[in-house]
């Protein structure tokens, strides 16, 4: 039965099955935006130059990241503090089995075909390991369990000299290369020469929309579903037939797949990485970008992503303008530009916590309503 | 797109029983937490199709039996027989997957899911596809949403909230609240139904409404039901057997007109009567 287009018109949530109704863009609108954002995010290394692009970069890695960690703290409400010590074994992962050797590192120059996959599944398998001890305790318990695990870790990390170059060294990451092509390379594309950083950022942001639409369709899937039910109520979850230990279980170890991934190409970004990189602070970084940009949603770290990464840059560039700002450290001022950001950046988790706790998210659907129900403003 | 009847929608929620077995079978159950005895040597057997109601003062073990029945708590004595099996041990997804489904006293329902969601998490051991399956969506996972979903929608239709179905459950007011749960309960096509106190709280309009869902229940699907409520008039009108319970123990069993003469249950609710010196 189809309903004829003089009365769609105007009523964009009119459905007459249920398949047109579950579907990921179910109305015309969002379609329209999904592919304009699109379009626009494909055509940025037409625009920008090789520095942003860069940063860029980092907002999509950022954006996987915060997806993965939306799924086990978002989506299944299990508070986890350990995503960094994820990401740094899949970097670690990455770059043992695709950067070169040395002297006290080690490397097998394998293809990003090979890396990449296992960048995620080794520390998704790490998860499901130890998934089962994190599944007994939740809430502050869980975070403080997950806190041991990032500092167990960062130590192993110190010490694997071999993988991870050691305290304070570091090592280069694994080799960005599919079969031949590289892909950390400057390329023409259309005529234009695109910078390494875009050809990269391209490639970073496919696996973006191809991880990303995953995640969204097991949001919606019984797996989604049974997330949400452990994170509400998870006696009653028990008892609508959602095993409590098997559905955090594999919350853990998809979230630790998606950071993982993240992690090797982040440090393919960044080039050299020590092993301090993997700390506390990198964990509240993806807290921030899953805060900011709206809990349990997929699109939401990736405008949270955005905003962590191109805020503590936006006021770099206009701190210079405020007379008590001083540009480095030592200038003549009341605070430095680094002090600026780092307060700023938890001043802004504040007022979301406070005002806005469903993120830019939560903000975007206030707009959007006010919009439907506009010229009424109820 | 015809609406079916919930017979045809909810299928599972026939029952294969030998003539005269009972569905449920609850032998000498005892739950102690410490020194206080909860539940202490209660017997009872639910018969396939019957409405079985548990009445008590407060305190009187009628929740705890259904936490035992559930799998939420584990007795210390007793056997809980649900089709032949012993469930005590068994943990409550698996008792769920036989069949067992309850509501809540205080609803417990998933606030930030919609009307849908909910009802959908009923079916989540009737979805049969992976995980993989699901971050795919395409084929099987499709497949077994859309069937699913209809059947949700029969259960939407038959309890009548279709109004509130896109809704996030922890907005609406709590008689729709206590019907989403009925649903949800429903959806899981059960052979037993544990409804804890299904109309506390409820003015009489909501009260008649909720009797009425379970006697349609009963007339279309023909699914036994534990009934635990206070509401006096509504048990009585409804049930076939009724067990009073006081102080973790069964004082009575009986038709609803029997259980009223009961001096053992007038005791129980109304005191000892008064010595006059």
């Amino acid at each position: 039965m189809s309903v004829p287009r003089a009365v769609r018109r105007g009523r964009p949530e009119l459905y007459s099955d249920y398949a047109a109704d579950m579907a990921l863009l179910n109305t015309p609108a969002k379609r329209a935006w999904s592919a304009a954002i699109l379009v626009a995010a494909v055509a940025l290394p037409l625009l920008l130059d090789r520095d942003l692009l860069g940063l860029a970069t980092q907002v999509v890695v950022y954006a996987l990241a915060g997806i993965g960690l939306n799924l086990i703290a978002g989506y299944a409400g299990q508070l986890s503090l350990g995503h960094a010590f994820f990401m740094g074994l899949g970097a670690y992962t990455a770059a043992l089995l695709g950067g070169t050797g040395g002297a006290t590192v080690r490397g097998y120059e394998l293809d990003l075909l090979v890396w990449l996959p296992l960048a995620g599944v080794v520390p998704a398998l790490f998860g499901w390991v130890v998934a089962p001890l994190a599944a007994r305790v939740k809430g502050l318990y869980l975070a403080i369990l997950t806190l041991g695990l990032l500092f167990v870790g960062e130590h192993v990390f110190k010490e694997a000299s071999w993988l991870t170059g050691g305290s304070g060294l570091g090592r280069a990451p694994a080799e960005a290369v599919v079969l031949g092509f590289d892909l950390y390379e400057a390329r023409v594309l259309l005529g234009r020469e695109i910078p390494a950083e875009g050809v990269f950022y391209l490639f970073c942001l496919i696996l973006l929309v191809v991880l990303g639409v995953l995640a969204r369709n097991l949001a919606r899937s019984r797996t989604g579903r049974a997330f949400a039910a452990v994170r509400d109520r998870d006696i009653a979850a028990e008892v609508m037939g959602v095993p409590l230990v098997r559905t955090k279980r594999l919350a853990f170890t998809l979230s630790s797949f998606y950071a993982g991934v993240a992690g090797a190409l982040l440090t393919v970004l960044l080039g050299y990485t020590t092993p301090e990189r993997w700390n506390l602070l990198l964990s509240i970084d993806f807290l921030a970008v899953v805060l900011i940009g709206g809990v349990a949603t997929v699109t939401g770290p990736i405008a949270g992503a955005a905003f962590v990464v191109l805020m503590p840059r936006f006021i770099e560039t206009f701190a210079g303008s405020l007379p008590f700002i001083a540009g480095t450290v030592g200038a003549p001022g009341i605070l430095n530009v680094f002090q600026l950001q780092r307060m700023l950046f938890g001043v802004m988790i504040v007022v979301f916590l406070v005002l806005e706790p469903r993120g830019l998210f939560g903000i975007w659907i206030r707009v959007r309503n006010y919009f439907r129900a506009w010229p009424f403003s109820y | 797109m015809t609406t079916r009847s919930l017979a045809d929608a909810l299928r599972g929620t026939s029952v294969d029983l030998t003539e005269g077995a009972p569905l449920l079978e609850v032998e000498d159950l005892a739950l102690r937490f410490g020194g206080t005895r909860a539940i202490d040597g209660v017997s009872f057997d639910v018969r396939q199709g019957e409405l079985f109601a548990v009445i008590g003062p407060n305190g009187a073990g009628k929740t705890s039996i259904f936490n035992c029945i559930s799998g939420v708590y584990r007795p210390q004595e007793g056997r809980v027989r649900f089709m032949g099996d012993d469930l005590v041990g068994t943990a409550p997804d698996a008792i769920a997957d036989r069949g067992v489904a309850r509501t809540f006293q205080n609803i417990e329902l998933f606030d930030n899911l919609t009307v849908v969601e909910n009802l959908m998490l009923g079916r989540h051991q009737h979805l049969d596809y992976g995980v993989l399956a699901g971050m795919l969506w395409v084929g099987p996972a499709r497949r077994a949403e859309l069937a699913n979903r209809r059947i949700v929608e029969d259960i939407i239709d038959f309890l009548e909230i279709a109004a509130h179905r896109k809704l996030p459950v922890g907005m609406l007011p709590y008689g729709v609240k206590k019907r989403v749960e009925l649903g949800r309960a429903l959806a899981m096509e059960p052979k037993l139904l544990l409804l804890d106190e299904p109309v506390a709280g409820m003015n009489v309009e909501e009260t008649e409404d909720m009797a009425r869902f379970v006697l349609d229940i009963r007339s279309e699907l023909g699914t036994a039901m534990i009934l635990v409520e206070h509401d006096m008039g509504l048990v009585m009108d409804l049930a076939d057997r009724v067990m009073v319970m006081d102080f973790g123990r069964r004082i009575a069993l009986g038709r609803p007109d029997e259980v009223q003469r009961d001096p053992a249950v007038i005791q129980a609710y109304l005191g000892e009567p008064e010595v006059t010196p």
